[in-house]
């Protein structure tokens, strides 16, 4: 586990940063929640009418005026493209950074084997996601029990797993994307975070986008259309646990292959 | 058994050549040098034999074992030092050591403390803030403190001071005494006249010479200088040559007796005879195969 533990050293004030960010900006958007109720009554019903705007973000389905319609929007706008971006980022870099800062030929030269490195480095990747995420979810409940909301747990877990099988799924398939590139990378694992986070949107307001939902990750992780249905759309769920196994599948069997330049 | 032996071994990146057919044999126990101009090959030989990048043909071992089916154990008695060595910025010196050693599974830290000592590196710097030369130490150590079998050595003294350099072959010495074998690549010819028993040269990709030193540099051919001479004898077999305003000097090789014939034709003062250096040796083979 010498590169797993080293892979987490070297990203550890990255990591830190992000899970910080994220969960103070979830955590401020839950405490203003008691001061912002009345306007959200009013909002609500305001939202129901606005149409297309509030069918884009689901809003329509849902009643912002309680506290767990509120969440599920907060959760989507802060953890779902937050985590979504954070993904990419440590996906995208993970093998090809090692090119980028010509440190491959010293990694490599020792006897660690092409896939033994992919494994640690993807058990980083992942564990790096959970560990964003359980602090994420750690402040969130924190805040919510600080503002005497009840939590309903069974929701709350379900959000979460949501946004949490999103985050691995993108990271899974940007991994991939970095057996392929020679440092760099991080344009593309951005674009493609945001490209997916818009695909949703595009689906919910137009019916003939449909299709899009069986590619973005962003259908089975909405806060606000697992608040409203209660579970995770499993029809979306499966192509995207599809998406994570050929982006994994593809590092491994790249990554063996692949001439390390000087 | 041989340190390393590559038959027909041919690497292309696409169609851009990078090494083709070389048939390279190192023994156990010696020091090797690769010489060559850059681009000739030499890294893409080393980083095809370390397994960084996939051959294209032909076959090659390295310590007895296959350098495809084997990586991993070969790896393991190989200590790489690469020509410009890059590590992990925001560690220091004693970690990424360790990590290296770790990575094998070893502790080297003993070792690792002595080599750094001898070649004057300070292991709590951050390897981000240390020098070109310094840098190449932590690579020399890196490459070291495991005691392998075969030194792998890319361009091992660009960058550090000629005193440094003393002690780092001093070091590669006492490991050959200890029976590891060193291949090292340079363009500095000096050196490898200086510290290796045989050496192989390099030319777009092919192996056109391998022999002992000193048969490279006992083959026949003579740098002639004359003092006081303001031109050439005529006769074949004359290269590299250096007209000056003291006298002409160049590289001969044919019959002593023609040469001695031809020199009676001209006027000088002095003429001295003497075996070539590496240098002259490699430009004699280089200008010759390129012909």
């Amino acid at each position: 586990m010498t590169i797993f533990f080293h892979e987490l050293k070297r990203d550890r004030v990255r990591l830190i940063v992000w899970a910080a960010a994220i969960a103070f900006m979830l955590g401020i958007s839950i405490i203003i929640y008691p001061q912002m109720t009345s306007q959200l009554e009013g909002m609500g019903d305001m939202f129901s009418e606005m149409g297309g705007f509030s069918e884009a973000f689901n809003m329509d389905k849902i009643n912002f005026g309680e506290f767990r319609g509120y969440f599920a929007v907060e959760c989507g706008n802060v953890l779902g493209l937050g985590g979504a971006l954070f993904a990419a980022l440590i996906g995208i870099t993970a093998l090809s950074k090692e090119e980028r800062d010509r440190t491959a030929e010293f990694l490599l030269t020792h006897p660690v084997s092409r896939s033994h490195v992919t494994a640690q480095k993807l058990l980083a990747v992942m564990a790096q996601v959970l560990i964003l995420n359980a602090a994420v979810a750690l402040v969130a409940v924190l805040a919510t029990l600080a503002i005497g909301e009840s939590i309903d747990g069974k929701l709350f877990f379900n959000v979460f797993l949501g946004y949490l099988l999103m985050q691995l799924e993108i990271a899974c398939v940007t991994f991939g994307l970095s057996a392929f590139i020679r440092g760099g990378g991080i344009g593309i694992g951005l674009g493609l975070a945001f490209v997916l986070y818009f695909m949703n949107i595009l689906a919910n307001l137009t019916d003939s986008a449909e299709f899009l939902r069986y590619i973005t990750p962003f259908s089975y992780a909405d806060g606000t259309a697992i608040v409203s249905s209660g579970a995770i759309e499993v029809k979306y769920l499966i192509p995207g646990i599809a998406y994570a196994l050929i982006g994994v599948a593809a590092a491994f069997i790249k990554y063996e292959r692949k001439d390390i330049r000087a | 058994m041989e340190a390393i032996e590559t038959k027909r071994l041919t690497k292309f990146y696409g169609r851009a050549r990078g090494i083709e057919d070389l048939d390279l044999t190192v023994h156990e126990g010696e020091i090797f040098g690769f010489i060559g101009p850059n681009g000739a090959g030499k890294s893409t030989t080393i980083r095809t034999l370390l397994g960084l990048i996939k051959k294209s043909g032909g076959e090659a071992s390295v310590l007895g074992m296959d350098i495809e089916k084997k990586k991993g154990k070969l790896l393991r008695e190989v200590g790489y030092l690469p020509s410009e060595a890059a590590f992990y910025s925001g560690m220091k010196v004693r970690e990424v050591l360790e990590f290296s050693a770790k990575l094998r599974g070893r502790d080297c830290r003993e070792e690792a403390k002595r080599l750094s000592e001898r070649l004057g590196l300070d292991m709590a710097r951050k390897v981000s803030e240390l020098s070109l030369g310094n840098r190449k130490k932590v690579g020399i150590v890196a490459a070291m403190q495991h005691k392998p079998r075969l030194y792998i050595l890319d361009e091992p003294t660009s960058g550090l001071d000629p005193l440094i350099q003393r002690e780092f072959f001093s070091l590669l010495e006492e490991r050959r005494a200890e029976g590891a074998t060193v291949f090292l690549s340079s363009h500095v010819l000096s050196e490898i006249g200086r510290y290796c028993d045989r050496a192989g040269i390099l030319r777009e990709g092919r192996l056109i010479r391998e022999d002992s030193v000193d048969k490279l540099t006992g083959t026949g051919i003579k740098r002639v200088t004359l003092q006081g001479a303001s031109k050439l004898p005529e006769i074949d077999g004359i290269r590299d040559v250096k007209l000056t305003e003291s006298g002409a000097s160049f590289l001969y090789s044919g019959r002593a007796d023609a040469l001695i014939r031809a020199l009676a034709a001209l006027e000088f003062n002095d003429v001295t005879l003497t075996d070539p250096d590496v240098e002259d040796v490699f430009m004699h083979y280089y200008e010759k195969e390129g012909e």
